[in-house]
């Protein structure tokens, strides 16, 4: 009933169209199905070894968080005053990694940015998969994990730690829905093409047949979802910081810390983008799909994070250093001049110099050049949070009370436990669904290129062009 | 409602140290060894910090100066806790719910004073000495954070007491450990809210102060400086 009244008011907008749409090559769909579906249908040696290099560096994880169970937070370095280390500079660095995916995506969807459509879903995916390890490393940094329900039933929403527990879970939330929406579609081809995995992708796929009535709704859900997603996902990385600015401590009671750690989070989440594009594309032969141009685009928007976070480092370090307050400046001596003075100027060195030189000339911004400064950006962006963590801790505003923190064996097992377990989870999502859009990628063929020109004719002057070429 | 508070007279005090033994013993904390101290990781919910200043009139002269918790009226610990393990009671203590605490180590970071303490193993006493534990005070499990209660179990008992008399607490029933045993009598402790107390009287004096007084966290222990 519903379906007919639904056709008959779309099918006559439907006439009014331009007849010629371009239509997709047969062949090339064909081929573009068949590469994009290989890794799924295969499974390679490289495939087995790479996942039994990840699970041995899992296990020694394992062992370690079995070790600090039993023993207690004794085995780590961890001591007072310095209470957080690692696992709590993991855990602003794995949230901040997680805005690669939705919020870029969202933000290019949004945009109508056409060369988003072969990276959306890379991204969207690492959103997912790396938001688990944040809230995982606070689990491991707490004394007594066995305990952690008494957030829910004893919650304290003063608490800036309960924020994060709201905003984390919505996000987590969205995120995946936001990542299950554009999958249908391509979880129905799987359905068609893979006959002996129905059973997985048949309930998945939500009967999904590709009717016009279908994909309206499926196109309008993901905006909302997009528009839903950009205030979630900035919220997250503001309360986050919040953990640190809410306290009185010096250099983390700090104004500027929530747009702070937003840039910071989309800084080092377009970095892990890049990263993980580099190695899908060489791994699978994905280079006909995620190109130069693309890289040359992300290298760009990476360009201009380069920037705003180096103007926001500067503003936070130069007010503390004008202000002068003998608890502050222990803690920016201790930064700059001091014992974290090493790891500081290799911050700024990975997060600011190395990333500016590749990336404003455009002749550097190629593949080679993004995944490098990208790479410096990601080991930055991790000193970052460690040297916001700790170099305050060690300083408290009892001068008597000066300390120092030198990780042990465990902590750094479980950071390497880390991302050896998030790059197997991603592993394993592009051997269960195509990584890139395969619908997508139809779609920007079919549509997007007319919708574009539309749009562009649109935008000059009525009648300037000569006529039939619209 | 009394408001609990501490004086200690820092020209009094000779860093002898038995405040900090005394509040060991009763309170049930942990035999600190030296690569607990080594790791900094002892404890001392009465710590007598001993130091040097560089500049003034004491330079050069080592001082001595206790420090328990501050039992702030405006506490930076309690507004972080996630699961209110840690909480400003009506009497003005600072307690701590250990049953509750999840060892987040929120509170110990935002507390300006230093003063939290986190059990980074399961605490151990020797044979000999477990017979002395304190039965009115429970032996905290390793994860959780712990802190000076003003020895809140010794109030409680008094406050009992009082009720089954019905009457109010009087001056110098409920008193602490460190106060007692304090051979100098540098530590006064008592109803800061009655004008009639030794620590109200002292606490108005000329020489008294509140450490990091600007931060506003306003502590119920006052110190009196040296004069020189």
């Amino acid at each position: 009933m519903t379906d007919l009244t639904m056709d008959a008011a779309v099918s006559p907008v439907e006439n009014t169209q331009p007849a010629a749409r371009s239509k997709m090559d047969p062949a090339f769909y064909q081929k573009m199905e068949d590469d994009l579906l290989r890794p799924i249908r295969t499974r390679g040696s490289g495939f087995k070894i790479t996942v039994a290099a990840l699970l041995a560096v899992v296990a020694v994880a394992v062992y370690a968080y079995i070790t600090q169970v039993r023993a207690g937070l004794g085995v780590t370095g961890l001591n007072r005053p310095v209470y957080w280390g690692i696992y709590i500079t993991n855990f602003v660095f794995f949230i901040g990694i997680s805005h690669a995916g939705t919020l870029i995506s969202a933000i290019l969807r949004l945009c109508k940015a056409e060369w988003r459509r072969p990276i959306t879903r890379s991204a969207e995916v690492i959103t997912v998969m790396v938001i688990g390890f944040g809230v995982a490393n606070v689990l491991f940094d707490l004394g007594r994990p066995d305990r952690a329900m008494n957030v829910l039933l004893h919650g304290h929403f003063r608490s800036p730690l309960l924020w994060d527990v709201c905003s984390i879970t919505v996000y987590l939330v969205s995120s995946t829905v936001y990542l299950y929406l554009p999958l249908i579609p391509d979880i129905a081809i799987c359905r068609d093409r893979l006959p002996n995995a129905r059973w997985f992708y048949g309930p998945l796929a939500l009967g999904w047949t590709g009717t016009h009535e279908q994909k309206h709704l499926l196109e309008k859900l993901i905006s909302i979802m997009a528009l839903i997603v950009l205030p979630v996902a900035i919220s997250v990385h503001t309360v986050v910081s919040w953990v640190f600015g809410m306290t009185v401590q010096p250099l983390w009671h700090s104004t500027i810390f929530g747009p702070y750690f937003v840039v910071g989070a989309i800084f080092s989440g377009i970095a892990a983008l890049i990263i993980a594009m580099a190695l899908l594309r060489k791994a699978y032969g994905l280079q006909a799909y995620m190109k130069p141009i693309h890289f040359n685009y992300l290298g760009q928007l990476l360009l201009a994070m380069t920037a705003l976070w180096f103007y926001f480092t500067f503003a936070e370090h130069l007010t503390a250093y004008y202000g002068g307050e003998p608890a502050h400046m222990a803690v920016l001596q201790e930064k700059v001049v001091g014992r974290y003075a090493p790891l500081f100027w290799t911050m700024v060195i990975c997060c600011f110099i190395i990333p500016m030189i590749i990336l404003i000339r455009g002749k550097t911004r190629t593949v080679t050049g993004t995944v490098i400064a990208s790479i410096t950006i990601t080991i930055g962006m991790w000193l970052e949070r460690y040297t916001i963590v700790v170099p305050t801790l060690v300083n408290p505003r009892m001068e008597y009370d000066r300390g120092i923190y030198s990780p042990t064996w465990v902590e750094w097992s479980m950071l390497a436990g880390c991302f050896a377990m998030f790059a197997l989870f991603y592993l394993l999502f592009t051997k269960v669904f195509p990584i890139i859009s395969i619908w997508e990628i139809q779609e920007g063929v079919e549509e997007g290129v007319d919708e574009t020109k539309d749009r562009l004719v649109d935008y000059l002057p009525e009648g300037s062009r000569l006529s039939g070429e619209n | 409602m009394p408001k609990w508070g501490m004086v200690i007279d820092l020209a009094r005090c000779n860093g002898c140290s038995a405040c900090t033994v005394a509040c060991k013993s009763e309170n049930n904390v942990p035999i600190s060894e030296p690569v607990d101290v080594e790791e900094r990781r002892f404890f001392a919910w009465l710590e007598v910090i001993e130091h040097e200043p560089e500049h003034g009139s004491g330079a050069g002269r080592t001082r001595f100066m206790p420090r328990p918790c501050m039992h702030c009226d405006n506490p930076p610990c309690v507004v972080v806790c996630p699961v209110s393990a840690t909480k400003l009671d009506r009497d003005g203590i600072v307690s701590q719910i250990y049953d509750r605490c999840i060892g987040c180590r929120y509170c110990t970071n935002n507390c300006p004073y230093t003063a939290k303490y986190f059990n980074w193993r399961t605490p151990e006493w020797p044979e000999e000495m477990k017979q002395g534990l304190n039965p009115d005070v429970s032996v905290r499990p390793k994860g959780t954070v712990e802190k000076c209660t003003f020895c809140h179990h010794r109030l409680q008992r008094v406050s009992d007491q009082a009720n089954a008399e019905d009457r109010e607490i009087r001056e110098g029933e409920f008193s602490v450990a460190c106060a007692e045993v304090c051979p100098t009598q540098a530590i006064a402790f008592g109803d800061l809210d009655n004008p009639e107390s030794t620590v109200a009287r002292l606490a108005k004096s000329n020489r008294s102060f509140t450490e990091l007084e600007d931060l506003g966290t306003e502590p119920k222990v006052h110190y009196l400086r040296e004069d020189y």
